[in-house]
């Protein structure tokens, strides 16, 4: 309780002192009171990477930019936001390079389609074994 | 002068290779220069492993003049990763690749017996085009012998990750496996070139599928480990581009593996065994095309360079390529072979071929898509929750059909024979499901089912044993049984670590305590460490639970030749999990310590599975090499 009324305070306060300073750096590396929200936070910080690493999530890095976009992350979830609306954000702010999860529409709907289309070729070519009677 | 040895070595192996091909192209003719073969290809795996040698004894001696060495080692640097600098670099790599496809070729020249001598020239010439392909790259592009004048004083060092006990097992294993399926390449080209695509054919190859697939498994297994201790915080498969273009040559390796024993036993699936061969080679080109490019961009590159990327994609292309005409070709000619119905053993390894293939199709386009995409002007990543959407419900599928697949019948079977063990399997599959989903509520659909069929899969895989005298039961059988129960183990520990880590990231202050997962962690002190190349900090923990106390010493460690900073994890192994403590950072204002924890229920068994899954290959390999081989037999399947 205690904490969030900290994190809440400072929520109100940041803009007021520190105009566009990004979130508070100590959201990188400490959890959430809430766990389910916790949660969510981890959830979705394995599905963003991280930019200035080679392939790591912002879960997985130990790179300054990784530990602001966490911190970025847990402070948006711990303010209510959905994460689908701050993977959107982050896609806003950074590119879609930095989703792991390539959106369901355009281009990505081939590589969503793609599990089903090789099982269908593959069910294809296999046909014919079965063809003949033992 | 030992450079030069080494580098003359390689030549005179590059003019065996040549002799070796010159000898195989005869057969084509009246066969005079086909004496030749064998003997070029001992000859080039006794020149081979003289250069590799020469090339050790380079980095032991830590001699100067030599680039490789110079850009790679250093005088400080311990002498075990002196040894293991040898192949730590591209150079190496491809020297030490190289050496093993020689060996193998000059083992196959010395022992092969199974089949016909016009097929074992024919692949051993195949063998001898796909060296000399490697013997070019490294002697136009990758030059391990290069001098650098003048020499230098120290040496530049080795990227401190790499060094590890890890780095000087983990890159061979996957190479030796790789050119295990180059060699299972060269077997069924030849038999495409001498039509003898058949049981004989499939007995000889055997071996090597199953050699390389150990390799590959053993490397993989070792290489999830090695990043998961490594990396320091906790993942230990991150579908990164260099993981999956490991696991690609495994995925069609597996698929093999079992085509090419229904192709041994029952004379059937001739064409995808052929298929599969040349899809496990092409997809162990691209994954060394992959890692040495460059192109994708990944935790694990520590060698790139475009320009070897293009030379590996060529080979690539030229192989595979030639291959797949040729079997365009010739496999019209191939009938498909003993025919089998759905439900039978057959059809249960079609089955497995299928979502195998269908797996390794997913994880190829969701490497490559990114690839693309920049192609088309589209930045974007495609990485682990797209890779464990697509592919977890197919290998799920696998596990089901692997159920049931090993106890039916060859050629045909009714699925009414063993109904009461399906329904046992159906009830603990239900079973364990409830049980998941009622006492850990909000698990997830994945970890759920994961639990479920690992242990439906555990019991199922002993189920073959059934019945049989345990004493006259063959090894490849029981080597079947363990890799099956390996994998259940394997899905178990990875179906617990995704749905049961608890973790708890913190800043400590030394004397507070932190709580995870009924574990009380206390940050006792933080004390400076000192090592051979490197310095840092040590925290001094102390982790208790059930009134048992244990100490753990996580570090973090400044390197400095070269500069890097890693942090190096402390893990407390229980029978049940392991406890994971990584010290990281001070805080910079409050001057506490970061401190992360983990619990990770059973995570042990994803590797122990793994090293299972190992075993159970040894197994069936020693039973398939104590066999005495049958005398080589002519098979007339091509259609007159």
């Amino acid at each position: 309780m205690r904490q969030a009324f900290t994190i809440l305070t400072l929520l109100v306060a940041a803009p007021v002192f520190a105009q566009g300073s990004g979130p508070i750096p100590e959201l990188a590396n400490q959890q959430l009171a809430d766990p389910k929200k916790e949660a969510e936070a981890t959830n979705l910080m394995h599905g963003l990477r991280c930019i200035q690493c080679q392939g790591q999530s912002i879960a997985d890095s130990d790179a300054p930019m990784a530990a602001t976009m966490r911190a970025e992350v847990r402070q948006q979830i711990a303010k209510g936001e959905k994460p689908e609306t701050i993977r959107k954000w982050m896609i806003g702010r950074y590119g879609e390079w930095v989703s792991f999860e390539p959106e369901m529409k355009g281009s990505g709907l081939l590589l969503w389609a793609a599990p089903v289309l090789l099982l269908l070729v593959a069910v294809w070519m296999a046909r014919g074994l079965f063809r003949r009677r033992a | 002068m030992m450079a030069e040895a080494g580098l003359a070595a390689l030549w005179l192996a590059a003019a065996m290779a040549l002799l070796q091909l010159a000898g195989g192209l005869s057969l084509i003719g009246d066969g005079k220069l086909a004496s030749l073969i064998r003997p070029a290809a001992m000859v080039q795996g006794a020149l081979c492993v003289f250069s590799f040698c020469a090339l050790i004894w380079l980095f032991w001696i830590t001699d100067l003049s030599v680039l490789l060495v110079a850009s790679n080692s250093h005088i400080d640097k311990p002498a075990i990763f002196k040894i293991a600098g040898t192949w730590g670099n591209h150079e190496g790599s491809m020297l030490l690749w190289v050496t093993v496809m020689a060996l193998s070729g000059a083992a196959i020249a010395l022992l092969e017996k199974r089949i016909d001598a016009k097929t074992l020239g024919a692949t051993l010439g195949v063998q001898a085009v796909v060296s000399l392909g490697f013997f070019a790259f490294l002697l136009f592009s990758s030059n391990p012998f290069e001098r650098l004048v003048p020499a230098p004083a120290q040496g530049a060092g080795l990227n401190p990750l790499l060094q590890d006990i890890g780095l000087a097992f983990h890159p061979p294993t996957l190479y030796i496996g790789y050119v295990g399926l180059s060699v299972a390449f060269s077997f069924a080209v030849g038999a495409l070139l001498t039509r003898q695509v058949g049981p004989a054919f499939a007995r000889a190859m055997r071996p090597w599928v199953l050699g390389a697939w150990i390799f590959l498994t053993l490397g993989i297994t070792a290489g999830s480990y090695w990043a998961y201790y490594e990396l320091g915080w906790g993942g230990w498969w991150f579908w990164d581009p260099v993981e999956n273009a490991s696991l690609m040559p495994w995925l069609a390796a597996t698929a093999l593996l079992h085509s090419v024993s229904v192709l041994a036993t029952r004379n059937a699936l001739r064409a995808w065994t052929i298929m599969l061969a040349l899809v496990a080679f092409a997809m162990s080109m691209a994954g060394t095309f992959l890692v040495r490019s460059g192109v994708l961009t990944s935790v694990h590159s520590f060698a790139v360079d475009p320009e070897r990327g293009a030379f590996i994609l060529t080979l690539m292309l030229v192989y595979t390529g030639a291959a797949f005409v040729l079997f365009a070709l010739r496999i019209g000619t191939v009938r498909q072979g003993e025919p089998f119905q759905l439900v039978s053993r057959e059809g249960a390894i079609v089955a497995n071929n299928i979502f195998l293939s269908v797996i390794l199709g997913i994880v190829l386009i969701g490497t490559l898509y990114p690839l693309a995409a920049e192609a088309l002007g589209d930045k974007i990543s495609v990485g682990p929750p797209y890779f464990n959407k697509a592919t977890v419900p197919i290998a799920l599928l696998l596990m089901l059909a692997l159920l049931l697949g090993p106890m039916l019948r060859w050629r045909r079977d009714e699925i009414a024979r063993h109904k009461y063990w399906l329904v046992g399997f159906f009830a603990i599959i239900l079973w364990s499901g409830v049980a998941v989903w009622q006492f850990a509520p909000g698990v997830g659909i994945f970890p759920t089912l994961g639990i479920a069929f690992a242990l439906a899969l555990a019991v199922a895989s002993f189920v073959p044993l059934k019945g049989r005298n345990l004493l006259r039961t063959p090894l490849p059988i029981y080597g079947m049984v363990i890799a099956h129960f390996g994998l259940a183990v394997s899905v178990f520990g990875m179906a617990s670590e995704s749905g049961f880590s608890k973790e708890s990231l913190t800043a400590l202050s030394p004397g507070q305590s932190a709580q995870v997962a009924g574990w009380t962690v206390k940050l006792d002190d933080v004390n400076p460490a000192i090592g051979d190349n490197w310095v840092g900090i040590q925290g001094e923990m102390l982790a208790n639970r059930g009134g048992k106390t244990f100490a753990l010493h996580p570090q973090s460690r400044q390197f400095f030749q070269p500069e890097m900073q890693t942090s190096e994890a402390a893990l407390l192994t229980r029978w049940n999990g392991q406890l994971y403590a990584v010290l990281a950072q001070p805080d910079e204002r409050t001057g506490k310590w970061q401190v992360r924890l983990w619990w990770k229920p059973y995570v042990t068994f994803i590797w122990f599975g793994g090293a299972l899954v190992a075993l159970g290959g040894l197994i069936a390999l020693l039973g398939r090499m104590l066999r005495r081989p049958r005398k080589p037999a002519k098979n007339n399947w091509a259609s007159e």
